[in-house]
């Protein structure tokens, strides 16, 4: 599967829960059939339900990452002159056992489980540490008083003392429906529940995976479950919320929609529900589309609602939005249903009325929330496999089937109202306008429909075993034509109708198509809907497929681009027909196209092994592309102007192709070119830019001057036409082509673009370094944040949305086509992150805050940086191929802290923000978020469902195929994990093995020798014992003082050299590390100016580096290379800068190519570029360390020795 | 298929070799040397033989010139097929190399049509494209691509660059990931044994049911008389022609 999959739930008749993936084809029975639901309503990670015994339940999915919580209590001393530090405290001191603010007394056996669906991980103990620094054993920490401020060294006025002590509790009913055990004031209870509804985590993330769970009991009033979140899966207590009538039914939509329904057929509105007020204020009411048929069922989504009215017509309300929850008026739809839900990007499902199908609506797109038709869901249930194919009639209909078709050889059959998608019918069936006239083509739309209603009867009768795929077939092909009639005869029956319905402003625009409905009118004029044929439900109905009660799209994410399987019959309902079809599989597909082309093969070995003398037909010459572009002109002012620009290609005398790009442009009306030898660009890079479609092209020399040719394109498609040419072209010329190799670099600029890179031999060692500016990338389809790789071949990547990424062996994908593409192993994928946007207030005497700033004050809406103005309205996805993906929201999550309004203070701008309004504080911002999304492809499947924030692949192990690959990761929640099952033949890995730590965590780096170190969230660093691949996870967790206070944000592990990168962007090199004490003694500086590092398995190290100066200009995110790392110079001497910038991250820990040492002589000068940022201290170092590398010229050929 | 790109190298680049001799009734100021040449099986005969033209022509006086036409045993050879449906056709179980008589005398009106200049070729190609793409997009690929782009198509057959053409064929070969195939299979089964010129109908690639068609299927409906002839070989070959189809 290449796109995440999620699920649609559904309840049956008999209370049977399924769930059908957007991957699959089969509704699955639920894992616990233990009870019968009436509702189910789900989201993503959980499903909650009302099961027939009118109690709630709750379903949460297992999951490689626990559930915990940590409980904590804190245990308090004070010294007297007697005892010492000891248990008694002053009467006026807090409680011996408390919680942090001393104010709650908690003893250890205070603490109880919540419910039975808890247990406990392990017994009490104590915290030894503080702040990211380890305390004494014991864990103590001492102050002057309580309460005050504690530090881990007992000092002479130390007088009071305490510790932590933590305990973790996990969540143990996963996979199973847990019932909601309501410990609060039993009477009050609301029992029984009549209905459910969860949603709402789009409101805020604080805490973690909030959720709001609504019900409505049999009394009709309506409920509010308290704190659900992801570590508390059940909440606490329910809140009873006022209506102004009784309640039947509720939704809840993923932001602050949320609706319900009154006995009185009113719907209610919730208002005033944002992050401080997840239970909303206020009511509102609107009415019924019909006066006397008021609402049964409501379903919203993120700003759409949908309802049932009582006589089961379906409404769609207009002009819902965040501002305007009760929208403006209703819209009738086609299609008489149950209910109907509605699920993750305001996909709508219902259930039919007659046949209790499931319908999924079609055509639901950001633009038209409404969507166009429905279409029922034949996916069988996976029990129902096994059954059918019993029932052979009508195997004679074959027979008529062909000899039908044979007499038709010359007939055309008649085009259009095929499927139910197609609505946009053009007016002529079929333009074969272009088609010349032949021998079989010519249109008779006439004869065509006889054709088309024999067909479809014959298809009806061939596969007589499928009573879903026949009533499928015939709904899609009838389906419009239906439509058509249903409405000619209710708008007749009740004519009325639409005068009656004041606030019903509009009904869903009927399709006509010009087809003749004669021959469909009498069979689907019967059906109310036109959805199915009744024939066909009479025939082979009810008893094969499901009915429904209940369905919801609440955690099922339906995406635009990626195909569901559940409109087609499952071929292996049909197989057992012994039909004219064969189901095809994929093994059949590859065993097809291995014969055909080797039987192409063959046929060329034998029409050409004798004849390849002779001369070709057609003889081959230079060949130009030729076009218009723009180019960021070399002379000041730079701007850009339009270009002709040619790329000729010619076959080199030794039968390889090279290419030339030339570019002409006018200087002082003169007539110039400048060109440029594919061979020699070392990367061709599309560039972040929302106005122009531009790309860079480097070569060695212009990587040199930070200075690359820049070429815009005036369409999206004419620049990926170039890029791709270009791209060919030169791994034309370098012959490379194929996948990369195990021993590849992989990078990943600042637009997600991932690059990779042949290393050569001389890229680490010997006597002629390779420049790293000569390195040529190439790009690999896809979208990532970071990327890490082994010297196995295994590829991981960690996408904005933190999914994660296995690589599948392919190449190509995105914009490269053809033949620099793989055929297989490309699939979708997508990615989401967010822009952000920066509302500026200044502080004045009369208004309070405002957004009248001072004539110099920044744009009142700005970018980070204030220099930049960004509206809301002027501010554009990152690029064409993003869209946007949710509206305009406050961000809380800003480093500094916020207030509840989002606000942060300072006292002029540009400062250091905080979180609340002090005196001094003169102007205050928020930060707004948009959500965007990108859908590209590339060589990547996805391996869900945790998502990730780091990723760690052991550089090299001796494993053959078959052991398994050390691989550590940490989830988006901080949480440290292990992959287990990861081996060269299956790189995804098996399942997550949770290693547990006592704070979350943010890097995690294996290096080759089975050594984890780790960086904690609060910046200090950490060294796993015991990691082997008998026992993957290790023991325990050693704490390593960070450098200098220096708060720690990424760990590199090589073969044996560690190092950690600070929040200040210092690189350190962990000195002291032996096999006996790999924790090491202390960290040296090795360069500043660093924004991320990664260490490889020759302990080779490479940076992207922040700033570096070119001869023409500056560039952040540049690729550095140490040079000079010798065994016993593992830090190195000097930086050698590669490509650059706009590069976020690089990995080398694939690269394990090395060329026979020979002992560096200092060629490579230390650059000025990093010399300046370089600090004295770390300068001296150098110095130092320079010594003993020639005396130890002998021991490294030895260790050499030892290496191989 | 149309993402395999060895298949299609392998289709685009088939050859057949062909040994061109002059008519024996020609008239010619001295003897004609025959002529062999590697012919690209997708292209057409009156594409590829400029220099057979050339090479004849040297030998013959101007006044005898007409215009030139193919023969392969008595049978004239149709220009408007391509090169590789023509040999598989008439001359599939000849030994190699495949040896063509050139007229320029005697043009057979009534077999062939007449072909004076290659934009003759370049509209009847594209008139196949056009028709193809009627039949998989309802022509909305092709009515939406630029001038240029066919040209890029005609240029990129016509001098034989596989690069060139699949850059634009490719998006003629694309469908949307909602449907499962296009909405007809363009194809036309050509037999030696009949007399009608080929058989072509309409042809979706997915059964009602939601099935994939395959090959079999559409012989088996098309021309069930073939399915018991045809090898696997030819129902590779079709296959291959099928591909190429646009």
């Amino acid at each position: 599967m290449a796109m995440p999959s999620s699920l649609l739930w559904a309840v049956d008749v008999f209370g049977r829960v399924y769930t059908l993936s957007t991957v699959g084809q089969y509704w699955e029975l639920c894992k616990d059939t233990q009870l019968e639901f009436k509702r189910v309503s789900a989201v993503k990670q959980c499903c909650w339900g009302i099961a027939c015994d009118h109690q709630v339940y709750t379903y949460v999915f297992s999951g490689d990452v626990p559930i915990r919580y940590q409980e904590e209590t804190y245990e308090n001393q004070r010294w007297n002159p007697v005892g010492g530090f000891c248990e008694k405290l002053l009467p006026s001191d807090r409680w011996q056992w408390s919680d942090v603010s001393g104010l709650k007394h908690q003893q250890l056996d205070s603490f109880t489980l919540p419910s039975p669906h808890w247990e406990w991980e392990s017994d009490w103990y104590v915290d030894e540490n503080i702040g990211g620094e380890p305390t004494e054993k014991g864990g103590w920490t001492y102050a002057i008083d309580f309460p005050s401020t504690y530090t881990k060294d007992k000092k002479w006025n130390s007088c009071v003392r305490r510790r932590r002590w933590i305990r973790y509790r996990r969540y143990k009913s996963r996979d199973v429906w847990a019932k909601i055990i309501s410990q609060d004031e039993p009477d009050q209870l609301p029992d029984p529940f009549n209905d459910i509804s969860i949603g709402g985590w789009e409101i805020t993330d604080e805490p973690l995976g909030r959720l709001s769970v609504w019900v409505v009991s049999l009394q009709g009033r309506v409920w509010y479950r308290e704190n659900v979140c992801h570590h508390n899966p059940e909440g606490s207590m329910w809140s009873l919320i006022t209506t102004p009538g009784e309640v039947v039914q509720i939704s809840c939509g993923p932001y602050d929609l949320l609706w319900a329904t009154l006995w009185e057929g009113q719907a209610i509105v919730r208002e005033g529900i944002d992050r401080n007020n997840p239970q909303g204020i206020s009511w509102s009411i609107v009415e019924s589309p019909s006066s006397e048929n008021g609402i049964m069922h409501v379903s919203v989504g993120v700003d759409v609602v949908w309802c049932v009215t009582k006589d089961r017509k379906v409404w769609f309300r207009r002009g819902v939005n965040s501002h305007n929850p009760c929208g403006t008026s209703w819209i009738e739809m086609v299609g008489e249903m149950m209910m109907v839900t509605v699920g993750l990007n305001n996909q709508v499902w219902g259930i039919g009325c007659d046949d209790r199908a499931i319908y999924f609506r079609q055509g639901v797109t950001p633009s038209e929330l409404s969507g166009k038709t429905w279409k029922a869901i034949v996916s069988g249930r996976e029990s129902d496999r096994s059954q059918t194919g019993s029932s052979t009639s009508l195997l004679s209909a074959g027979c008529f089937f062909t000899d039908d078709i044979q007499n038709q050889t010359n007939a055309i059959i008649q085009g259009d109202a095929d499927t139910s998608s197609d609505t946009e019918l053009p007016s002529v069936p079929m333009s074969l306008a272009n088609t010349p006239p032949t021998g079989a083509a010519g249109s008779s739309s006439g004869n065509g429909t006889g054709n088309q209603t024999a067909e479809t009867h014959a298809n009806l009768t061939v596969d007589p075993l499928d009573s879903d795929q026949g009533e499928a077939t015939v709904a899609s092909t009838s389906s419009e034509k239906a439509n058509l009639e249903i409405h000619r005869t209710s708008t007749n029956a009740n004519p009325s109708a639409e005068l009656q319905w004041t606030n019903i402003d509009l009904k869903e625009a009927q399709k006509h198509p010009v087809l003749s409905v004669s021959t469909f009118a009498e069979t689907s004029s019967l059906s109310s809907l036109g959805m199915f044929s009744v024939g066909a439900e009479e025939q082979y109905g009810a008893d094969e497929h499901p009915l429904w009660a209940w369905v919801s799209g609440g955690g099922c994410l339906v995406d635009l681009h990626s195909p569901l399987k559940w409109f087609t019959v499952p071929s292996g309902l049909s197989s057992s027909v012994q039909s004219l079809s064969l189901s095809i599989t994929p093994a059949q597909t590859a065993a097809w196209r291995k014969q055909i082309f080797q039987q192409l093969s063959e046929r060329t070995k034998r029409e050409l092994e004798n004849f390849r003398h002779y001369e070709q037909a057609i003889e081959q010459s230079v060949w130009v592309k030729t076009g218009t572009l723009q180019w960021w002109r070399n002379w000041k002012p730079h701007k850009w102007m339009d270009v002709r620009v040619a790329l000729e290609q010619f076959t080199g005398s030794d039968g390889m192709r090279d290419s030339i790009l030339f570019i002409y442009y006018m200087y002082h009306e003169e007539k110039k070119y400048i060109h440029v030898f594919l061979n020699e660009v070392t990367i061709i890079v599309e560039v972040l830019n929302e106005a122009k479609h531009s790309f860079a092209l480097y070569t060695p020399e212009r990587t040199k001057q930070r200075w690359p040719i820049r070429l815009a394109a005036t369409t999206e498609q004419e620049m990926h036409d170039w890029l791709s040419l270009l791209n060919m072209s030169c791994c034309e010329s370098r012959r490379i082509q194929g996948p990369p190799s195990h021993h590849a670099i992989w990078s990943v600029t600042c637009k997600g673009d991932i690059f990779v890179s042949e290393p050569s031999p001389e890229l680490e060692a010997g006597p002629h370094l390779m420049p790293c500016d000569q390195m040529f990338w190439r790009q690999v389809g896809g979208h990532l944040r970071l990327i890490e790789c082994n010297t196995r071949g295994i590829v991981w990547g960690v996408g904005y949305d933190h999914t994660a990424w296995v690589y599948t062996g392919g190449y190509g994908g995105g914009f490269i086509q053809g033949l620099a593409s793989s055929a297989d192993n490309i699939y979708t994928q997508s990615d989401v992150k967010c822009v952000y946007i920066y509302e500026n207030q200044r502080w004045n005497p009369v208004t309070g805050y405002s957004s009248r700033g001072l004539p110099t004050d920044r744009y009142m809406w700005s970018d980070a940086s204030g220099l930049q103005e960004c509206t809301k309205t002027n501010t554009k996805p990152p690029s064409p191929q993003w869209s946007w993906v949710s509206d305009w929201y406050i961000d809380f999550n800003t480093s500094g802290g916020t207030d509840r309004e989002g606000w942060q203070y300072a006292a002029d701008f540009p400062a250091s923000y905080h979180g609340h309004k002090t005196m001094k504080d003169f102007v205050r911002r928020r930060r707004w978020a948009r959500k965007c999304k990108i859908v590209t492809n590339g060589p990547w499947l996805e391996v869900p469902p945790v998502t990730l924030w780091d990723i760690s692949i052991i550089p090299s192990s001796d494993a053959d195929d078959e052991e398994a690959v050390a691989l550590w990761a940490i989830g988006d929640k901080g949480d440290v994990l292990c992959r287990l099952g990861v081996t060269q033949l299956n790189p995804a890995g098996t399942s997550w093995l949770h290693v547990g730590t006592d704070q979350p965590f943010i890097s995690i780096s294996i290096g080759a020798f089975y050594q984890v170190w780790a960086i904690a969230r609060d910046g200090s660093a950490f060294y796993r014992g015991s990691v082997s691949p008998k026992k993957p996870a290790g023991d325990c967790w050693y704490h390593i003082p960070s450098p200098q206070k220096q708060k720690l944000k990424q760990v590199s592990v090589g073969r044996t050299s560690v190092f950690v990168l600070d929040k200040n962007g210092n690189l350190w090199y962990r000195q002291g590390i032996t096999p006996s004490y790999p924790q090491g003694s202390t960290w040296d500086h090795v360069s500043n100016n660093i924004r991320k590092m990664s260490v490889g398995p020759l302990d080779q190290v490479w940076v992207i580096a922040d700033k570096v100066q070119g001869s023409h200009s500056l560039s952040c995110g540049t690729v550095c290379h140490r040079t000079g790392i010798q065994p016993m110079e593992p830090k190195g001497l000097s930086w050698d800068y590669g490509i650059g910038g706009g590069w976020e991250h690089i990995t080398v820990r694939g690269n394990a190519t090395e060329a026979s040492r020979v002992t560096m002589h200092d060629s490579s000068e230390e650059s000025p570029a990093v010399s300046k940022d370089v600090d004295e201290e770390s300068k001296e170092k150098i110095e130092h360390s320079k010594t003993p590398l020639m005396v130890s010229e002998s021991q490294e050929l030895d260790r050499n020795a030892v290496n191989c | 298929m149309t993402d395999d790109k060895d298949v299609l190298r392998d289709v685009w680049f088939g050859r057949i070799p062909t040994c061109f001799t002059l008519y024996q009734d020609e008239i010619t100021e001295r003897e004609a040397e025959p002529y062999y040449l590697l012919l690209p099986r997708i292209s057409y005969l009156t594409l590829v033989t400029d220099k057979v033209k050339k090479h004849f022509q040297k030998v013959m006086r101007q006044e005898e010139i007409s215009e030139i036409w193919f023969e392969y045993e008595g049978t004239p050879l149709k220009w408007h097929y391509p090169i590789g449906l023509l040999f598989d056709l008439h001359a599939s179980n000849t030994a190699l190399p495949w040896s063509i008589t050139v007229h320029f005398k005697n043009f057979p009106e009534k077999d062939l049509l007449h072909c004076h200049s290659k934009d003759v070729i370049e509209a009847h190609f594209m008139a196949c494209i056009k028709e193809a793409d009627a039949l998989k997009h309802k022509s909305q690929v092709i009515n939406e691509m630029q001038k240029k782009d066919h040209k890029q198509l005609w240029m990129g057959l016509q001098n034989d660059k596989f690069e060139q053409f699949w850059a634009i064929n490719r998006k003629l070969m694309e469908y949307p990931t909602e449907d499962s195939g296009f909405r007809y299979i363009p194809f036309r089964i050509y037999q030696a044994t009949t007399e009608r010129p080929f058989i072509q109908k309409l042809f979706r690639p997915i059964a009602s049911g939601g099935q994939l068609h395959t090959l079999g299927d559409l012989l088996k409906d098309v021309c069930p008389s073939a399915i018991t002839k045809v090898t696997e070989e030819k129902m590779s070959e079709l296959n291959a022609e099928n591909n190429m189809n646009s």
